[in-house]
C-alpha cells in the first residue's frame, strides 16, 4: 500500500510491530546509531562527548533500569496493579545471580556461568511474585500500593539478616562478572568486563558491557512489546480496565493476575542482576523504597501502559541525574570565572562557599541548600507530580501530540 | 540467698517485663494512632491516600525543633519566660506552620486531581513525599535535632515499670486529640466535612464549600502527624529528629490499612496493635539468634500482611463496592 501509508486492509498488518515504511526506517537508523555509539570516536572530527566511558556507563545504566522498568509497566501499565515491591524483587534477582554465579568464596557462591545465572535471577523472582500473588490477588487497589511497600521493608530486613548470602549491611557483597563462559573454565569465552579487540575494533570494557545490555534491552523490549499483542497482553489490558467485566467475559482474574506479577518479577529480577554486577558490590539497602519509587517516576513520566515510553522514562529518569551534575559543576565553574549573566543567576542559585546563599551546593559534605544528589530527588519527585497533573500520558503523550502535528500538517485535526 | 527467693525475683522480673512491654507497647501505638488518625482525615475527606504523611509527620518535628532551639523564636523575644511556656509557643508556631504546609501541599498539587483516579492521586503524594522529605533531611543534616522538651528524660518509677514524662504527655495530649476530634465532627464543619466524606458533589450542591473542606482535613492531618512525629522523637523513643524519623512514621501504614483506611476508629486500634504486636516482638523475639536484628522493625508489616489476607479491607474498612 505505498502512497497510503495508514491504509490497512488486515488485521495483522494493522497489528504488525512496525506498521509503516517510515516506521521500519527510523527505526533501523535508530539502531545503528545505537550500536554505533562506542566506537563513535572511530569518526574522524566527532565532538568529544558521547564516547566517553562514563556517558557509556550512564547508558548502560540507562538500559539496566529499562529491562526492570519493562516489568514494572506490564504489571502496572498493561494489568493495573501498582506495585511498590520491584525493588525487593530486584534484590532477589540480584542475590539468585550472586549465589549461583559469584566465585567460590566466604559467601555463597557456585561459580556457575553467566548462561545459569541470568536466566536463574528471571525464574526465582517470578516464582516468589507468584507465591506473594495471592494476597495481591485478595487485595485491590490502593490497599495493594500499601502491601507491596511492605514487602519491600521486609525484603530488606530479610537481605540484612541473611549474611551469608549478601554479606550484610557493613561489607554488602561482590556479584558475578558479565563474563561467558561454556563452564567453570578459567578463561572466559567472551569477556565483557575487560577491555579488548573486537573485530579489529579497540572497545573498552564500558563499551563491550554497553553492547551486551543493548542486547538484551533490545529481547526484554520484543518480548515486551510482543506480549501487549497477544491473548495475554489483552487480558491484563482488560483486567486493568475493568475487572468484572474482564472476568465476565471469560478472563479468569486469578490466573492473569498472578501471571503478571510473575512475568513482572522476572523481569526485575534479571535488571537487579544485571545491576548488582554492573555495579560490581553492593549492601542490602540497595534495595530500599527509593528504588521502588524510581522505577515507578519511569513509568509514569515515559507514559504508563507504552513500551515506548518506557524506554524514553528510562532515559529520562536516569540520565537526569548525570545531566544535573555536570550542569551544577558547569555552572560553578562558570561562577568560579565571575563574568556575564551566566554567572550572575547562577549564583543566585549555587552556593559555592559555607556562607553562600543557594539552592544547591558543590561543596563536599553539608552545606546551604540541596546536595546534587538530594536535588535530584527533589527533581524526581517533582516531576512525577508535575507530569501527573499535567501530562498523564507521559513523555510518550508528548511525542504523541508532536508526531500528530507533523502527521497532519498543515492541518490541525 | 534461697532457692525461693531466686524464683521471686525472676518471677517478678518477668512480670516487669511483661508490664514495660505492654507499656511500651500502648506508648507506641499512641504515636501510630496518632498519625493514622491524620491519615485518615484526610483519604476521607479529600480521597487522597496521603504517601506523604511520614514526611509531613518529621517535617512537624522539625518546626518544634527549630522553634524551640534552633533558630529559638518566642525563646528570644521573652527571656525571663518560664521554659515550659516558650516551648508551648514554639510548638503552637510549629503546628500552625505544619497546618499551613498541608494546606499549601493540597492546594497546589491536589486540588487540580480532584476526580482523577485514586492510584494517580496517590502517586502524585508519593511524589510529595520525596520531595517534602529531602528537603527536610537538607534542613535536619546529619545532625539528631533535640526537640527541647520540657520533660527531658525524667521518668517516675513505680518499680514494676518506669514511666516518662513525655509519655503521660503523650497519652493526655493523645486522648484531648480523639476527644476533640470526635466533637470536632459534631460540629458545623465537621458535619460538612462529613457530608463532603460521604459524596463531594452532593455536598457542593448543598452549598457547602468543599474546597475550604479539602484545607482544613489536610491542616488537620498534618498537625495530627507533627504532634505524632513530635512525640516519635522525643525520649523514650529517640533523642530529636533525624534522618530516620520519616521512615519510622512509615509504619503508621500497617496501622491505617489493619484498621481500614477509612474508619478512625480503626486507625486507633490499629495504632495500639501494631504498637504493642512491635513492642512484644522487641522484647521477646529478639532472643532467637536466627530471626536476627530488627524483627521488631518488620512486625507491624507481617501483621498487616497476615490480616490483609483474612480481610482485605482492614478490620473496619468499608468494602468497596464492585460495580461492571
Amino acid at each position: 500500500m505505498r502512497g497510503r501509508p495508514l491504509l490497512f486492509t488486515s488485521y495483522e498488518a494493522d497489528q504488525a510491530l512496525m506498521p509503516t515504511t517510515t516506521k521500519k526506517v527510523a527505526l533501523t537508523v535508530f539502531l545503528i546509531a545505537l550500536v554505533l555509539v562506542p566506537v563513535y570516536d572511530v569518526i574522524p572530527l566527532a565532538p568529544d562527548f558521547l564516547s566517553k566511558d562514563d556517558w557509556l556507563k550512564v547508558l548502560t545504566n540507562v538500559m539496566i533500569f529499562a529491562i526492570g522498568a519493562l516489568g514494572l509497566n506490564i504489571l502496572t501499565g498493561l494489568a493495573g496493579q501498582v506495585s511498590l515491591g520491584h525493588a525487593f524483587f530486584m534484590g532477589l534477582g540480584a542475590y539468585t545471580a550472586a549465589a549461583l554465579g559469584a566465585p567460590e568464596g566466604p559467601l555463597v557462591g557456585l561459580g556457575l556461568p553467566i548462561w545459569i545465572w541470568l536466566p536463574a535471577a528471571a525464574v526465582v523472582p517470578a516464582l516468589v511474585g507468584v507465591l506473594v500473588g495471592p494476597t495481591a490477588v485478595r487485595v485491590r487497589g490502593l490497599y495493594l500500593a500499601i502491601v507491596t511497600l511492605g514487602l519491600v521493608f521486609i525484603g530488606e530486613y530479610v537481605f540484612r539478616n541473611a549474611e551469608s548470602w549478601t554479606g550484610g549491611s557493613q561489607s554488602g557483597r561482590t556479584f558475578p562478572r558479565f563474563q561467558f563462559r561454556l563452564w567453570k573454565e578459567e578463561e572466559p569465552l567472551i569477556d565483557f568486563s575487560r577491555k579488548g579487540t573486537w573485530f579489529g575494533i579497540e572497545l573498552s570494557n564500558e563499551a563491550k558491557t554497553y553492547i551486551l545490555l543493548l542486547g538484551l534491552v533490545i529481547v526484554a523490549t520484543l518480548i515486551a512489546k510482543n506480549l501487549q499483542r497477544t491473548r495475554v497482553g489483552r487480558a491484563f489490558q482488560a483486567i486493568r480496565d475493568r475487572d468484572i467485566a474482564a472476568e465476565v467475559m471469560g478472563v479468569d482474574e486469578v490466573r492473569y493476575k498472578l501471571l503478571a506479577f510473575g512475568i513482572s518479577s522476572a523481569f526485575a529480577g534479571v535488571s537487579g542482576a544485571l545491576l548488582a554486577s554492573f555495579v560490581g558490590r553492593t549492601i542490602p539497602e540497595r534495595w530500599d523504597l527509593l528504588l521502588s519509587v524510581q522505577f515507578i517516576a519511569i513509568i509514569l513520566i515515559g507514559g504508563a501502559g507504552t513500551v515506548t515510553g518506557t524506554l524514553m522514562g528510562s532515559l529520562f529518569v536516569i540520565a537526569l541525574p548525570r545531566v544535573v551534575q555536570d550542569f551544577t559543576g558547569w555552572l560553578s565553574d562558570k561562577i568560579a570565572a565571575g563574568e556575564g549573566i551566566v554567572a550572575k543567576v547562577g549564583d543566585f542559585f549555587i552556593a559555592t562557599s559555607g556562607d553562600d546563599f543557594g539552592i544547591v551546593n558543590t561543596l563536599p559534605g553539608t552545606g546551604p541548600g540541596l546536595s546534587v544528589f538530594q536535588l535530584n530527588l527533589v527533581l524526581y519527585g517533582l516531576l512525577i507530580i508535575v507530569f501527573l497533573i499535567f501530562e498523564p500520558l507521559g513523555l510518550y503523550g508528548i511525542w504523541l501530540r508532536v508526531r500528530n502535528y507533523w502527521k497532519g500538517w498543515p492541518f490541525t485535526y | 540467698m534461697t532457692p525461693d527467693i531466686l524464683i521471686l525475683a525472676q518471677e517478678a522480673g518477668e512480670q516487669s517485663k511483661l508490664a514495660a512491654t505492654i507499656w511500651d507497647g500502648l506508648s507506641l501505638g499512641a504515636i501510630y494512632a496518632l498519625l493514622a488518625m491524620g491519615f485518615v482525615i484526610i483519604f476521607k475527606a479529600t480521597q487522597v491516600l496521603n504517601f506523604a504523611h511520614g514526611a509531613l509527620a518529621a517535617l512537624g518535628a522539625f518546626f518544634v525543633a527549630s522553634f524551640a532551639t534552633i533558630i529559638d523564636v518566642p525563646g528570644r523575644w521573652m527571656p525571663d519566660a518560664p521554659a515550659w511556656l516558650t516551648w508551648s509557643l514554639a510548638v503552637l508556631l510549629a503546628l500552625i506552620a505544619a497546618a499551613v504546609v498541608g494546606m499549601v501541599l493540597e492546594r497546589l498539587f491536589l486540588r487540580p486531581m480532584v476526580g482523577e483516579e485514586l492510584f494517580a492521586v496517590a502517586i502524585v503524594t508519593l511524589g510529595i513525599d520525596i520531595v517534602v522529605r529531602n528537603i527536610t533531611n537538607d534542613w535536619i543534616g546529619t545532625d539528631i535535632r533535640p526537640l527541647g522538651d520540657p520533660w527531658g528524660t525524667n521518668f517516675f518509677d513505680l518499680g514494676l515499670l518506669r514511666i516518662a514524662h513525655t509519655e503521660i504527655a503523650q497519652f493526655v495530649v493523645s486522648i484531648v486529640l480523639v476527644v476533640g476530634i470526635a466533637l470536632f465532627f459534631r460540629s458545623r464543619t465537621g458535619i460538612a466535612m462529613r457530608a463532603t466524606a460521604f459524596d463531594q458533589e452532593a455536598a457542593r450542591a448543598q452549598g457547602i464549600n468543599v474546597g475550604k473542606i479539602f484545607a482544613i482535613s489536610w491542616a488537620i492531618g498534618a498537625v495530627l502527624a507533627a504532634v505524632g512525629g513530635i512525640f516519635a522523637s522525643t525520649f523514650p523513643r529517640r533523642i530529636g529528629v533525624d534522618q530516620a524519623t520519616a521512615f519510622f512514621a512509615f509504619k503508621a501504614f500497617p496501622a491505617i490499612i489493619l484498621g481500614g483506611l477509612d474508619s478512625i476508629v480503626g486507625a486507633v486500634i490499629g495504632g495500639f496493635v501494631i504498637g504493642l504486636a512491635e513492642a512484644a516482638a522487641g522484647t521477646y523475639l529478639e532472643q532467637f539468634e536466627f530471626l536476627g536484628s530488627g524483627f521488631g522493625g518488620v512486625v507491624p508489616y507481617i501483621v498487616m500482611l497476615i490480616v490483609l489476607l483474612v480481610r482485605p479491607y482492614g478490620l473496619f474498612g468499608t468494602e468497596e463496592i464492585r460495580r461492571v
